[in-house]
C-alpha cells in the first residue's frame, strides 16, 4: 500500500512533463498536439486521484446504501468535462494543420517558418 | 432590485451563449451579421445597466440551478466585474458594426454564419469568465472563448494566419492546462471550487507544498493566457494577422480578462493567507513589467508592420497595467485596473483606424501607407488623435491611466523615482512608434502609380471609429465614470490584505 | 482496494509512463497516433480502478475512438512520418526539470490516495453524496451533479464541442484551391468502402443496429449507471464512422445528410440553453429545474432527461460533422 500512496501523483508529473517537452521541442505540428492532449491527459490522471475513498465504491446507489462508503464524485465530473475540452482542442487544432498542410505544402514548424521569411 | 435585475447578472452570458447557434443558422447574406451585431448590442446593454447598479450600491449574487455556494456555481457582479463587462461587450459591439464591409470581403457568404456563430460565442466565453465566481467554471468559459477565438484568428486572409493560430492554440492550451493543475491542487487541500469558500478554506493549509505550487501554476498559466511578457510569444502574429475587426475586438479585452482572472484570483484566495504572498506577487511581476514596457516598445519602434507594431505596443501596455498592480497601494492597483479600461479604448480606436487603412490599402507595412493622410484624411486625423491617447497626453484617456501610475509610484520612495522614469522612456518610445505611422502617412509622398485623390473608408466604420476617438477624447477629460470603479475594485482587492 | 489491485494499478502506471516515451520517441506518426490510443485505454483502466467509472467510459470512448479517428484523418491529409527532429531541446529540458520537481516536491504533502479525511472528501463531496437522494434523486451521484448541481458547467462543455464544431467546419468546409493527395490510409474515406469485403461489411452490419441500441441506453440510462448524453452521442458517431468504414463515405454522407448534422450540432445546446431560461420563465434561477413540475424532484428528473438529451443530440451532430469534414477533405 505505501507505494501507491503518492505513485500516483509522480506519475501524474511525469507524464505531464513527457507531454509538455513533445509541445515544445517537436518540431513536427502533428507531434505536438499528441503532446498537447497527452499533457492534458496528465491532468486527467491528478484529479482521478482525489477522488478514491478507502473501502469506498463508485458513488452509485443501488440497493441499500446503509453503512457503505462511496468515493468521491466531483473529480469525476470535471475530468468529464476537461475531457470534452481536450477532444474538442485537438479537433480544431488537427483541422488548422490541414489547413496549414494546404497553404505550406508542410507541416514542420521549422519549414513553415523558412516559407513565411521568403 | 426586481426580478429582472436580479436575473441581469446570468442574462450577460445566456443572451449571446444562446444567440450562437441562431446565429449559425442564419443562412441570407448579411442576417447573421444583423443578429449578432443585434445580441451584441443587447449584451451591451445589459452590461450598462449592471454597471449602474453597481454604482447604485447593488450586489449581484446569483446562484446558478438555484444551488447555493459552495454546492453550486455562483455568479457575483462587483465594480471591476462591471467595468470588464463593459470592455469586452463594448469591443464585441463596436468591433461587430465597424467590421461588416471588411469581414465581407475576409469571409464568404457561405462561412459568415459560422464565423459570426464563433464570435458569439468568444463574447459568451469572455463575458462568463468575468461573471464567474467558481475557479472551475473559469475554466471551462475559458476554453469557450479560446476555442471561438482561434475559430476567428484562422479566418485572417494572409495564410501566416494559420501557424500563428497554431501557436496560439498550443500556448493558450497550455496556460489553461496549467491554471486546472492550480485549481486542481487547490481543491486537493480545501475540497472547494467556489473562490470566496477558497480564500477562507485555504487559510488552514497556506503553508502547505500543494498550495504553493498551485499559486505559481495558476499565476504563470494566467500570465501566459494574458501574454505577459515574457509569455507573450504568441499574441503579435495573432493579432497582426487576424481579420481587421477581430484584431480589434480581442485587443481590446481578450489579454485583459486573463488578467482580470489573474487579479480576482491571487488577491482574494492567496494575498493575505499565504505568508509574504505579497511580496513574491510584487517582486515577480514588476520586473517582467518594466522589461515589458522597454523592450517590447523597443521593438514596436523597429517593426515595419502596422499592425504588428500595435501588438507590440500592446505587449508594452500591459506591461503597465502590472506595473500599476505590482505596486499592490490603493493607487497603483486602480492605475492599473483604469489602465484596463482606458488601452482597451486607445488600442481600440487605433485598430479601428487600421481597419479603415485596411479597406484600400493591402500590405500594411509602413512602407505602404505613404501618402495616406492625403487619401484618407479622416481616417488618418483618428488614427493620430488615438495614438496620442496611446502615448498618454493630456486631455485624452490615456493620460489619466499614466499621471494615477506616476503618482503611486512616487508615494513608493526611492523605488517609485525608477518606475517613474520607466513609464516616461516608455511613452517617449511611444511617441517615436506613433510618429513613425505619422511620418510615413503624412510626410512620404506616395509611390508612383499609386491612385490618387480622396477614397475614404466606408461610412460606417469611419462613423465607429471617430466615436471610439472621441471616447478617447470624452474620458480623458470627464474620467469621473471609469475613475470610480476602479477605486471601488481596488478598494474590493485590497480588503484581503491583511 | 485490494493488494492485487494495488499492484495492477502501479504496473499500468509504470506501463502508461513507457507508452508515452514511446509515443515522444517514435517518428511514425501513425504508431503514435496508435499509441495514445493504447494509453488512452490504460488510462480507462486505471479511471475504473479508482472509481470512476463514468470518467472509464467516455476516455475509452473519447481517447482510443473519437480521438485516433481524428489523428487518422488528419494524418492522411498531411504526412505520416516527422521529417525534422526537434529543437530548442535543453531549454525544453531544463523547463521539465524545474516543474517536475516542483511537481514532486508538492506531493509529499499531499493527502495519501483514499484517505478518508483528505480535506477533497471532506467539504462538498459529502453533501452531494448526502443531499442527491433528497434532492435530485437518481442513483449517480456523478450525474445529479454533472447535470444539476454543477449543470451550468455542463452547459458550458456543451458550448465548447459547438465551438469546436463550428471551427471544423470554418476551416475545412470550403474546397480547397489545390488539388490534396490522398494516402491509402485514408480507407474510409474511399467511395466504396469495404463493400468488397463480405465478411467485416456482414459483421458490421449486424453490429450497428445493436451499436445505436447500447447509444440508446447509455443515453436514457446515465440516471443509473455510468453514461449520459455525452458517451451516448459519442457511441453514435462510432457507429456512423463504422457505416462510412464499410459502405463509404457517400452512403454515410446520404443517410444523415450536412445540414441535418448542422441542425442537430445547433439544437442541440439550444434544448439545453432553453431549458434554463424555461427555469427562469417559471420562477426559477436559470438551470433550476425543481420548477419544471409540481415536486421539485420530478422537476429535476425532467430538466436532467431534458438536457441530457441536448447534450446527445449536440455530440452527435458535431462528432459527425467533424467526421466527415476530414474525410471530405480527403475525397477530393
Amino acid at each position: 500500500m505505501e507505494i501507491l500512496e503518492l505513485y500516483n501523483y509522480w506519475v501524474f508529473a511525469i507524464l505531464l512533463m513527457i507531454g509538455f517537452y513533445a509541445v515544445t521541442a517537436k518540431l513536427n505540428l502533428v507531434k505536438k498536439l499528441i503532446g498537447l492532449s497527452l499533457f492534458q491527459s496528465a491532468v486527467f490522471l491528478l484529479y482521478i486521484s482525489m477522488g478514491p475513498v478507502e473501502g469506498g465504491t463508485a458513488p452509485i446507489f443501488h440497493a441499500d446504501v446503509t453503512g457503505r462508503v462511496f468515493s468521491n464524485p466531483l473529480p469525476s465530473v470535471l475530468i468529464l468535462t476537461a475531457i470534452v475540452v481536450g477532444i474538442s482542442t485537438l479537433a480544431l487544432g488537427l483541422a488548422i494543420i490541414v489547413r496549414i498542410k494546404e497553404a505550406y505544402d508542410s507541416v514542420e514548424e521549422n519549414e513553415i517558418r523558412e516559407l513565411d521569411r521568403q | 432590485m426586481s426580478v429582472e435585475a436580479y436575473h441581469l447578472a446570468v442574462l450577460q452570458v445566456v443572451v449571446p451563449l444562446l444567440s450562437a447557434p441562431f446565429v449559425v443558422l442564419l443562412r441570407p447574406r448579411g442576417l447573421a451579421w444583423a443578429a449578432a451585431s443585434a445580441a451584441s448590442a443587447m449584451a451591451f446593454a445589459i452590461a450598462v445597466s449592471l454597471t449602474a447598479g453597481v454604482l447604485s450600491g447593488d450586489e449581484y449574487r446569483y446562484a446558478v440551478g438555484g444551488w447555493a455556494a459552495p454546492y453550486g456555481i455562483e455568479i457575483r457582479v462587483d465594480a471591476l466585474t462591471s467595468l470588464l463587462l463593459l470592455v469586452v461587450t463594448g469591443a464585441s459591439l463596436v468591433a461587430l458594426l465597424a467590421g461588416r464591409r471588411s469581414l465581407d470581403v475576409d469571409i464568404d457568404d457561405a462561412r459568415q454564419p459560422l464565423f459570426y456563430g464563433a464570435w458569439m460565442l468568444a463574447l459568451a466565453g469572455l463575458a462568463g469568465i468575468v461573471v464567474s465566481a467558481d475557479a472551475f467554471n473559469i475554466f471551462v468559459f475559458m476554453e469557450v472563448s479560446s476555442l471561438a477565438s482561434y475559430i476567428l484568428i484562422a479566418a485572417g486572409p494572409n495564410r501566416r494566419a494559420l501557424p500563428a493560430t497554431f501557436k496560439y492554440l498550443v500556448m493558450g492550451t497550455i496556460g489553461a492546462t496549467f491554471y486546472l493543475i492550480g485549481v486542481g491542487l487547490i481543491y486537493m487541500m480545501t475540497g472547494t471550487l467556489n473562490l470566496a469558500d477558497m480564500a477562507q478554506r485555504v487559510h488552514e493549509v497556506a503553508d502547505q507544498r500543494p498550495v504553493l505550487a498551485a499559486a505559481g501554476f495558476i499565476i504563470v498559466g494566467l500570465a501566459l493566457k494574458a501574454a505577459v511578457f515574457p509569455l507573450h510569444a504568441w499574441l503579435p502574429n495573432a493579432y497582426t494577422y487576424a481579420p481587421h475587426a477581430v484584431t480589434v475586438f480581442l485587443a481590446a479585452c481578450a489579454t485583459k480578462v486573463q488578467i482580470y482572472v489573474l487579479l480576482r484570483f491571487d488577491f482574494l484566495v492567496f494575498q493575505g493567507n499565504l505568508p509574504g504572498h505579497e511580496f513574491q506577487f510584487s517582486h515577480f511581476l514588476m520586473p517582467l513589467a518594466l522589461l515589458a514596457i522597454l523592450l517590447a516598445s523597443g521593438v514596436a519602434m523597429m517593426e515595419r508592420n502596422l499592425k504588428r507594431l500595435l501588438a507590440y505596443s500592446s505587449v508594452a501596455q500591459i506591461g503597465y497595467i502590472m506595473l500599476g498592480v505590482s505596486l499592490l497601494s490603493a493607487t497603483g492597483l486602480s492605475a492599473g485596473i483604469i489602465h484596463i479600461f482606458n488601452h482597451a479604448l486607445a488600442k481600440g480606436a487605433l485598430f479601428l483606424a487600421v481597419a479603415c487603412l485596411g479597406m484600400h490599402i493591402q500590405g500594411l507595412r509602413l512602407g505602404d501607407l505613404a501618402g495616406a493622410a492625403k487619401r484618407m484624411p479622416w481616417t488618418m486625423a483618428a488614427f493620430v488623435i488615438a495614438g496620442l491617447s496611446l502615448i498618454g497626453i493630456p486631455g485624452t484617456a490615456g493620460f489619466v491611466s499614466k499621471w494615477l501610475l506616476i503618482s503611486a509610484a512616487l508615494a513608493e520612495g526611492s523605488l517609485g523615482i525608477a518606475v517613474v522614469a520607466v513609464v516616461l522612456i516608455g511613452s517617449l518610445m511611444a511617441v517615436v512608434y506613433v510618429w513613425r505611422v505619422v511620418e510615413a502617412a503624412y510626410f512620404q509622398s506616395p509611390q508612383a502609380g499609386s491612385p490618387e485623390g480622396r477614397h475614404e473608408a466606408p461610412p460606417m466604420l469611419l462613423v465607429v471609429t471617430w466615436a471610439a476617438v472621441l471616447g478617447n477624447v470624452y474620458f480623458g477629460l470627464a474620467p469621473g465614470l471609469p475613475i470610480k470603479l476602479s477605486q471601488a475594485a481596488a478598494a474590493s482587492l485590497l480588503q484581503h490584505l491583511p | 482496494m485490494t493488494v492485487f489491485t494495488v499492484f495492477f494499478i502501479i504496473f499500468l502506471l509504470t506501463l502508461m509512463v513507457i507508452t508515452a516515451l514511446a509515443i515522444v520517441q517514435t517518428k511514425n506518426l501513425f504508431a503514435a497516433a496508435m499509441l495514445s490510443g493504447i494509453f488512452s485505454l490504460m488510462s480507462a483502466m486505471i479511471f475504473f480502478l479508482l472509481d470512476a467509472a463514468d470518467v472509464a467510459l467516455t476516455e475509452a470512448a473519447v481517447g482510443a475512438g473519437i480521438s485516433t479517428v481524428l489523428f487518422l484523418g488528419a494524418l492522411a491529409l498531411t504526412a505520416e512520418n516527422e521529417r525534422a527532429g526537434t529543437a530548442g531541446r535543453a531549454a525544453a529540458l531544463a523547463v521539465v526539470t524545474v516543474i517536475t520537481a516542483v511537481l514532486v516536491y508538492a506531493t509529499f504533502d499531499m493527502p495519501r490516495l483514499g484517505d478518508p479525511n483528505a480535506p477533497a472528501q471532506l467539504h462538498v463531496a459529502p453533501w452531494y453524496l448526502e443531499k442527491t437522494p433528497e434532492y435530485i434523486d437518481v442513483p449517480n451521484v456523478v450525474t445529479a451533479v454533472l447535470a444539476s448541481f454543477r449543470g451550468y458547467d455542463t452547459l458550458g462543455e456543451t458550448f465548447v464541442v459547438f465551438t469546436a464544431g463550428i471551427g471544423v467546419l470554418f476551416l475545412l468546409g470550403k474546397a480547397p484551391v489545390g488539388q490534396p493527395k490522398v494516402s491509402p490510409a485514408m480507407t474510409f474515406a474511399g467511395k466504396t468502402g469495404l463493400r468488397h469485403y463480405q465478411i467485416p461489411r456482414v459483421v458490421g452490419r449486424l453490429l450497428i443496429p445493436f451499436i445505436l441500441l447500447f447509444a440508446l441506453y447509455v443515453q436514457f440510462h446515465g440516471d443509473y449507471s455510468p453514461g449520459g448524453g455525452f458517451q451516448a452521442g459519442v457511441i453514435v458517431a462510432a457507429s456512423v464512422v463504422l457505416y462510412a468504414l464499410l459502405e463509404g463515405e457517400e452512403q454515410a454522407r446520404q443517410a444523415l445528410p450536412a445540414w441535418l448534422l448542422r441542425l442537430m450540432a445547433a439544437t442541440g445546446p439550444l434544448i439545453y440553453g432553453f431549458t434554463g431560461v424555461a427555469c427562469m420563465l417559471l420562477g426559477g434561477n436559470f438551470l433550476d429545474y425543481s420548477v419544471l413540475a409540481h415536486d421539485p424532484v420530478h422537476g429535476q428528473h425532467y430538466g436532467i432527461l431534458v438536457i441530457e438529451a441536448g447534450v446527445g443530440v449536440t455530440v452527435t451532430g458535431v462528432l459527425i460533422s467533424i467526421f466527415h469534414s476530414f474525410a471530405a477533405r480527403g475525397a477530393k
